[in-house]
């Protein structure tokens, strides 16, 4: 056993209102430079849809993540040779018109504008080119709320996955939003991808960087991230992404995502796992079975054997507790009612997914037809197919899709019961049964869910900066090293120093 | 992993092999990461400062503006408002990607640093500056010869603009504001500011300029057509709502035609959140709106046609829960609170009978005072006629039982009837109106009356309105008529019948209604519906309304936490309101004040009442009398009988008026009000609204402030550019082919076009209105700039503070109007000597003006019908002392007038402590001149301190004080409502360190107490006071004269109107085939700062840019639109350029252009004419529903903002079709 403790990401979908504010203040904050346009740590995507890079999903356009090759998990994209003939020109990298080509508008015509005949406009301009373009032709967030109709759709990946033909009609309409950030995987390929060794994930919280001094520049990451979320930085020609906002976590403060995300989707926690249980769990033979065995390499925190182990490891007691207090825990391992994006990448991705609810299907007329149980609806009648979210969420495994949604619904309708009543007890006590949770579980998870207090949905230690030795020189000195670099720091009477 | 000394060797490092771990698979590598430092750096910042964005959004949300290096870097929200208690959700983060992208502007490219003038103007200005000419000289000059106006007029919305000085600006501002005075009235200055409670001292700051010279000053809220008129209808009330938390107290929650996730982003919480708790979520929209994904149901009726769906409810409810089977808690509650037990009068005409007028206590005896204001119902126990406490005679009568206790002076309770279907004296059969059809149809069923002897010993047939609800809905009580077998029968109100119109399987219809009923009995009233612009902005916005409130009303859900309306389009609450009133319209100097309701006025002055449509309702079975009349007349004579405000007044000066009478011997302020009556009756003045084309009463200077009038919200904007400020424009109606008016005069042969001569515009970026504008005025962004904002979606109070001050040249709105209103007065020292101005004003809501016109029978002086009477029959008069070179000293301190105490609906403050306590606070004026001394004024911040000082909601010595002041009038205990808090006080400094919650107070419905969550009517149905409205309860039936005439006395479905696109005889657009007329609406849109701000480069990448509208695929198909080609749109109105969305979200035949995308980003010409595509508005055009002009009649009395015609605009037709050819117009 290898203890490492990760600050993982639960996303609630059934919450997600679908806003974007999580992309614009992580775009305000880390991104709103030249060089970084396109890039969006996070973006929110309408499901179905084809997301951002258009149809990143395609993993076999893209190649990224990894395949099970006589048993041996390996890179999509190939292993170093390859890499070696494929550097100086990478077939499997998105292109621009896969993102989009950043645009503005001419704004200073407005005031501007000398006296002319015809009212003044802020004509779009490429941010590339810096030429005036008549219209912008793809985005970020292109086909938001199901813009651009069943030719966009049915572009999806998932859709065209799907064994039924889904149909895109007003009356049958259905759509979620999956708002994305870097999976800070366990097994990530872009680390792995890297010839120059710039990507890491760090041990002591598992936050996957790019070391921006070392980075040349190569972008084997950008494809090899079969959720395509590295970025290639234009201007200082490096791989940027997703930080998980280490400075603020490293503060016990939630990412800006989290922090700022007005549903309350977004959960925070530590969790603990085996490292070196990652391999094999990433090398099970079927794709279905990925999900039960990522469940497996994490780590009961309350086990006193974990517990030791931990500590030896250098896992101090407030992270262990953390660990204990973690809406992640509880909610991905726990109650397994998150689940991971794409479990057939292999990666091992540690952001979490709870899939959404809907409503019924319209043509579902008759009373007895409408309901689970008094007013809430029943599982099997709703809008979003579930081998759809299945092809998202588990491997294409519906029963896996099915079990969390009826948790949902067990809940709603034992709150309900227990808030409002005229619930038939006996179909209340069956469906919560068939749902395999207890009222007790049920009520702490309406309370995580939908109270969901600032406290509880994120419990962050702050970061061990102790395992640093310079500390005592860097309270007075951090931020203005290069006025005191630490080989001046001779005078120091104990020994510090070098 | 430390550093080295040697950066060399760190960089390698990396390649250095770490220990190898999970089978060989993962390195422990012992790589520096001293460069993590760079994103750390990043994060850090010199500090943080509480502001909030003073948007028409309402959300009213705190954020933490990040300033480092000096710079606003950006923001995120605020996590610290007070807890809602340890088991309910809390407000956290409030906020959404809108307001998280705001901190562009203060250093965009769009910015206005400076400010503006057209440089047409600014030579023919510095011309006369420079020829020796005094500021009001020049300005004369200028405006008075009609070439050198035509110049600058004509440069308007072309480009051109150059850079000039405050001071010019303001001495321009001063001069064309004396010049207008002098020569035409103050009622001809005029200013747009929206929704004050998103920034309530900025909103004031202009106001107050506007109020002290007697300018005229707009009201939004109806404009916007956010206003339910059926609020003011139903309870006598604006609008009062419950806060957004509160929603999760429901248990289940239809939403209605209101986005909640894309308009309410940071309030949708709640409800996603109470779907865990339980909360059964229905949705009901035209298309798979965004709130849809939370629904349980999907209801997709289509657009307009919610009235039939409710009405269908509706029948349903009072099916199943009244007639099959007893509900107690329903039946006692509609007897306690609602006018169902009233009687009404069944008329007969021509052998026909209809439902006439409420019986008054007058009908029965002499006994009371204000007799004819008394309602009455029948007594059960004793069965005897009872005239129970709290209708409105008891409001205004001498006594204390203005208040809703069912009881006699002897202490026995009243238990009135619901019905006289057990004990009536005969069943008559009774015609009630239906519109559902073209030409709409009578309906006759069968109503049990009871015979009353009136005092002079008559028979008159009287009714419950429950009997006539049951009747009118249709629902069968065994009585003859024409009442449909059951729910499948295709009469009116029934499932089946309205499946034919919505769309909706009536099933759906039938177990939504009763699940909705059955929750709130079983929960006593928790069940909730929130409605907003998609069942709103209709035409026939106050049926929709009423006949949705049918169903929070039959269930006892209003007045309850958790249940009720829950309306969230445009509302707002200036949660300081007494205090704000007093600084906003200078009423601690003088009032009254002009407040015009802005929808006539626009109406008028951007000419579209030349351009009206007929209704065709002669024909309709229905016989009525003013439905007939074009809106224009109807205006004018709501104007004269004193109903609405009607500004210009008079085309003769108002300060002339007075001047006049003097002459002719008048002294005293009544001698001069009778001279007045005396001249109007004798036709020696002539009403401004009936001749408003007539050159004296132009506007002539308007003020654009916080808003984006033409960009925006401006329906019929094309008429607005063509009209009022003289600009290329669109408009493809034509007046000759037109309906005209009979009674306003259509001045000239010309229908004139540029009339204001100086139009203002005080802006942080360059919008539509400023491209038009004269002038604009480089405001303080609501980072840079001190102001409070409240709103009804939560309960606190926030500070806006300057992370930094105004950059450039930008000053805040305050400190603009006190610039203005300092040169102004120095001018007037010359120009303007103090004077006398007749102000006349409408018959007040919440004044003894709303029990003038008795039984609200229509009777027009002018036809000798009724005596001429200001305040009763005719507006109220009065004379304004103006002093013209002390205005700045008025602006910039608090008058004495506070001492007499002052208030709000109703509610008395006294005001001698207040004045005490404000001169401390706020400090002394030191200025020279009348103001000094005074408590003062200079600075918003002092604004601000004095607004919260002098409200309840911000006091609690205020609050107490108010609560007295109801005490008196309704007899009941009311003081302890917000006793426990009578200490708190709050100042800028308090809510900067944290959003505090607002104390309860008498001006609100609700209540705040004991931290539970603010939903409106808690006060009314747990402290007996009556709703303000005829009744005292809340009203299905509606018994003014017009209402019955228009066939609207009771809830009813009206379908949309179908105008256009273009008329019979209009010359159109030609067409090759490839178009559709579509019915075009214009909800609100997801990537705007609500209705304004959509410039920023991330909204624009987080969709397609601007401006787009969505189509359904099919419809796209059908003419060779494919997905993001141009298209125009057209009609009567005018013409956009946009590009499509396609979808098949949405269903066939309609369009969505999302609100307010203005077109100064990314428009093309339309190759109608070869102009700039148009805004949103650029199709739409408002009419005026004359029903919504009522006043003098309790809850139908005028109130600024609170009743009046709305400015809907989803009543239009239009033509699409591709745009082929993509021109710039880059001549």
């Amino acid at each position: 056993m290898r203890i490492k403790s990760q600050v993982a990401m639960v996303m609630h979908l059934d919450k997600c209102i679908g806003c974007h504010t999580c992309s614009v203040t992580c775009k305000n904050t880390w991104t709103n430079r030249p060089g970084t346009e396109y890039m969006w740590f996070n973006n929110v995507e309408t499901r179905p849809g084809q997301g951002y890079p258009k149809r990143w999903e395609d993993s076999d356009h893209y190649k990224g993540g990894w395949v099970l090759k006589n048993g041996k998990l390996q890179l999509k994209a190939g292993g170093p040779i390859s890499k070696l003939l494929n550097i100086f020109y990478n077939p499997d990298l998105a292109n621009m018109e896969d993102y989009y080509e950043p645009w503005t508008y001419d704004y200073q015509n407005l005031i501007e504008s000398p006296k002319r005949e015809n009212l003044p406009v802020g004509r779009p301009q490429s941010m590339i080119t810096g030429k005036y373009i008549d219209k912008p032709e793809w985005g970020p967030n292109w086909d938001d709320d199901l813009a651009g109709g069943s030719d966009v759709v049915s572009q999806d990946p998932s859709v065209e996955k799907l064994q039924e033909h889904i149909s895109m009609e007003y009356e049958k309409t259905f759509m979620m939003y999956l708002p994305r950030i870097c999976e800070h995987c366990l097994n990530p390929p872009c680390v792995a991808s890297c010839p120059s060794g710039a990507l890491y994930k760090r041990d002591e919280d598992g936050i996957v960087l790019v070391d921006q001094e070392e980075c040349r520049g190569w972008r084997f990451c950008m494809s090899g991230c079969p959720y395509h979320k590295v970025y290639y930085n234009w201007n200082t020609h490096k791989a940027e992404k997703c930080n998980f906002c280490y400075p603020r976590t490293e503060a016990g403060l939630p990412t800006i995502c989290s922090e700022t995300c007005v549903g309350k989707i977004r959960y925070i926690g530590v969790v603990l796992y085996d490292a070196d249980k990652v391999k094999a769990a990433a090398s099970v033979e079927d794709p279905k079975d990925l999900y039960e065995a990522q469940l497996s390499v994490f780590l009961d925190p309350f086990d006193p054997e974990v517990i030791e182990e931990a500590r030896k490891a250098g896992i101090n007691d407030e992270w262990i507790e953390g660990a204990q207090n973690s809406p992640v825990y509880k909610m991905a391992m726990k109650w397994k009612i998150a689940l991971p994006l794409h479990p057939e990448y292999r990666t091992l991705p540690m952001v979490w997914y709870v899939p959404p609810l809907s409503p019924i299907m319209n043509h579902i007329t008759n009373e007895d037809e409408l309901n689970t149980d008094g007013y809430i609806p029943a599982v099997d009648q709703m809008r979003i197919p579930m081998e759809y979210l299945a092809s998202i969420l588990s491997a294409g495994d519906t029963d896996v899709i099915r079990k969390v949604l009826l948790k949902l619904t067990a809940m709603r309708v034992h709150m309900r019961g227990k808030t409002v009543g005229g619930i038939d007890e006996f179909r209340q006590t069956k469906l919560v049964k068939e749902a395999n949770i207890t009222p007790e579980e049920i009520e702490d998870m309406a309370r995580l869910l939908g109270v969901s207090k600032y406290n509880e949905r994120f419990v962050i230690p702050t970061g061990r900066r102790e395992m640093d030795d310079d500390l005592y020189y860097k309270q007075g000195a951090c931020s203005i090293e290069d006025l005191a670099p630490p080989e001046g720091m001779v005078t120091y009477p104990f020994g510090k120093g070098d | 992993m430390k550093k080295t000394k040697n950066k060399l060797l760190d960089s390698l490092m990396h390649i250095k092999q770490g220990e190898r771990i999970n089978k060989e698979w993962t390195e422990e590598s012992p790589r520096p990461r001293a460069w993590e430092d760079m994103y750390r750096r990043r994060w850090q910042h010199d500090k943080v400062v509480r502001s909030t964005h003073g948007v028409n959004c309402t959300g009213s949300c705190s954020w933490k503006i990040y300033v480092k290096d000096g710079i606003i870097t950006s923001e995120t929200q605020q996590t610290d408002y007070p807890s809602t208690g340890d088991d309910f959700p809390e407000y956290e983060p409030r906020g959404c990607p809108r307001g998280a992208s705001f901190s562009w502007y203060t250093y965009s490219p769009i910015r206005v640093k400076y400010p503006y003038i057209r440089s047409d103007l600014y030579e023919l200005w510095k011309q006369e500056r420079e020829n020796g000419r005094d500021p009001v000289e020049a300005w004369e000059i200028i405006v008075s010869d009609p070439d050198k106006r035509a110049q600058y007029v004509n440069a308007r919305g072309k480009g051109g603009f150059v850079r000039a000085t405050w001071r010019e600006m303001c001495e321009i501002i001063a001069s064309s504001s004396i010049h207008t005075i002098k020569n035409y009235g103050p009622d001809r200055i005029a200013g747009f500011s929206p929704i004050p409670a998103m920034s309530m001292v900025s909103y004031a700051a202009g106001t107050r300029f506007l109020s002290l010279i007697g300018g005229t000053i707009l009201s939004f809220y109806d404009w916007y057509a956010d206003l339910p008129p059926a609020s003011p209808q139903v309870w006598g009330e604006q609008t009062d709502v419950p806060e957004s938390a509160d929603w999760y107290n429901s248990k289940y929650f239809i939403i209605w035609g209101t986005n909640l996730p894309q308009t309410r982003t940071p309030d949708a919480h709640f409800m996603v959140e109470a779907r865990y708790n339980g909360t059964k979520v229905v949705g009901v929209s035209p298309d798979y709106a965004e709130y849809e994904k939370f629904a349980d149901i999907w209801l997709p009726a289509k657009a307009g046609t919610d009235g039939a769906l409710a009405m269908a409810m509706t029948h349903v409810i009072l099916k199943e829960f009244y007639v099959n089977k007893d509900t107690p808690y329903f039946t006692s509650y509609v007897k306690k609170y609602t006018d169902l037990p009233f009687l009404v009068t069944i008329d007969e005409k021509d052998g026909e009978y209809r439902s006439g007028r409420f019986l008054r206590a007058s009908d029965l005896n002499d006994s009371h005072d204000l007799a004819e204001w008394k309602t009455v119902v029948w007594d059960t126990t004793t069965k005897q006629w009872e005239v129970p406490n709290g209708s409105q005679g008891f409001r205004w009568d001498k006594g204390s039982k203005w208040n809703l206790k069912l009881k006699r002076e002897d202490g026995t309770w009243i238990d009135p009837a619901l019905s006289f279907i057990d004990q009536s004296d005969e069943t008559v059969l009774v015609n009630f109106p239906y519109f559902a059809e073209e030409t709409g149809n009578v309906v006759e069923r069968g109503v049990p009356v009871k015979h009353f002897q009136d005092k002079n010993g008559n028979t008159i047939k009287v009714t419950t309105v429950y009997d006539l609800m049951m009747a009118h809905t249709g629902v069968n009580r065994n009585l003859p008529g024409d009442y449909p077998s059951d729910y499948d029968d295709l009469k009116p109100y029934t499932p089946a019948w309205q499946e034919s119109i919505t769309g909706v399987h009536k099933n759906h219809v039938i177990k939504v209604a009763k699940e909705f009923a059955d929750n709130a009995e079983r929960t006593k009233g928790k069940s909730m519906i929130a409605m907003g612009g998609g069942t709103n902005h209709w035409y026939h916005s106050d049926q929709i309304y009423r006949a949705i409130l049918n169903l929070v009303l039959l269930t006892g859900s209003q007045g309850v936490n958790g249940g009720g309306w829950a309306h969230y389009v445009g509302q707002e609450k200036v949660r300081p309101q007494e205090g704000w009133q007093q600084v906003a319209f200078a009423n601690d100097w003088q009032k009254p004040q002009r407040l015009q309701n802005a929808t006539s006025y626009f109406y008028f002055h951007t000419d579209q009442y030349r351009y009206e449509t007929k209704l065709n309702q002669e024909g309709a079975p229905w016989k009525s009398k003013y439905n007939v009349m074009h809106p224009a007349d109807m205006n004018a004579l709501a104007a004269r009988l004193g109903w609405l405000p009607s500004y210009p007044q008079f085309t003769q000066n108002s300060i002339d008026i007075v001047k006049d009478s003097r002459e002719r011997g008048a002294e005293t302020e009544q001698e001069i009000i009778d001279d007045v009556v005396k001249q109007l009756k004798g036709d020696k003045l002539e009403w401004a609204i009936e001749n408003p084309d007539h050159p004296h009463n132009f506007p002539r200077v308007f003020f654009n402030w916080r808003s984006n009038l033409l960009g925006d919200s401006g329906k019929g904007h094309e008429f607005f550019v063509k009209h009022l400020v003289g600009g290329d424009n669109q408009v493809l109606a034509e007046p000759e082919n037109s309906w005209q008016p009979s009674d306003v005069k259509t001045y000239g042969d010309e229908v004139p076009t540029g009339k204001a001569d100086l139009l203002v515009s005080v802006d942080f970026r360059m919008t539509s209105s400023g491209l038009f504008s004269d002038i604009v005025l480089p405001t303080a962004t609501w980072y840079e700039k001190f102001d409070i904002s409240s709103t009804d979606m939560h309960p606190f109070i926030h500070p806006f503070n300057a992370a930094i001050n105004p950059p450039w040249e930008a000053k805040s709105d305050w400190n603009t109007f006190r610039e203005i209103s300092k040169v102004f007065s120095e001018l007037a020292e010359k120009h303007l000597p103090a004077t006398e101005d007749l102000v006349i004003s409408p018959l007040a809501h919440d004044s003894e003006g709303e029990v003038a016109q008795v039984f609200g029978k229509i009777k027009d002086w002018r036809k000798g019908e009724v005596e001429a009477i200001p305040g009763k029959t005719i507006p109220s008069m009065k004379i304004v002392k103006r002093d013209y070179p002390n205005i700045y000293q008025k602006w910039s301190t608090i008058g004495e007038e506070i001492k007499k105490g002052y208030g709000g609906k109703g509610v008395k403050i006294p005001g001698e402590d207040v004045y005490q306590e404000l001169g401390s606070r706020l400090g002394k004026s030191k200025r020279d001149g009348i103001g000094k001394g005074h408590p003062d004024l200079y600075t918003d911040k002092q604004a601000i301190n004095a607004i919260l000082l002098m409200s309840g909601a911000s006091n609690g010595k205020r609050a107490v004080a108010g609560w007295k002041s109801l005490e008196a009038k309704t007899g009941q205990k009311l003081e302890e409502i917000s006793k426990a808090r009578e200490e708190e006080d709050y100042t800028l400094d308090a809510l900067t360190a944290q959003p505090r919650t607002a104390i309860s107070t008498p001006v609100w419905s609700g209540m705040e107490k004991d931290n539970r969550r603010y939903s409106p009517f808690t006060v009314n149905t747990e402290y007996n006071i009556p709703w303000r409205t005829l009744t005292g309860r809340q009203s299905f039936y509606l018994d003014h004269e017009m209402m019955l005439d228009f066939g609207e006395g009771l809830p009813l479905y009206l379908p949309p109107l179908h105008y256009g696109p273009f008329l019979k005889n209009e010359k159109g657009v030609e067409e090759d085939g490839q178009s559709l007329t579509v019915r075009y609406l214009t909800p609100h849109q997801k990537w705007g700062i609500h209705t304004m701000f959509t410039d920023t480069t991330n909204m624009s990448t987080l969709f397609r840019g601007w401006q787009v509208l969505w189509m359904n695929e099919e419809d796209a198909k059908s003419i060779g639109i494919k997905d993001n080609d141009f298209v125009e749109v057209y009609n009567r109105n005018g013409a956009i350029a946009a590009r499509a969305v396609l979808t098949y979200r949405i269903p066939r035949g309609m369009i969505y252009m999302y609100h307010a995308q203005d077109r100064t980003l990314g428009v093309p010409a339309t190759s109608i004419n070869k102009k700039r595509g148009g805004t949103h508005n650029s199709v739409t055009r408002v009419t005026l529903k004359p029903t919504h002009m009522i006043g003098g009649y309790s809850q139908l009395s005028y109130g600024f903002n609170y009743y009046g015609p709305t400015g809907h605009q989803r009543d239009t037709i239009a033509v699409i079709r591709k745009l082929k050819e993509v021109d710039w117009l880059e001549n």
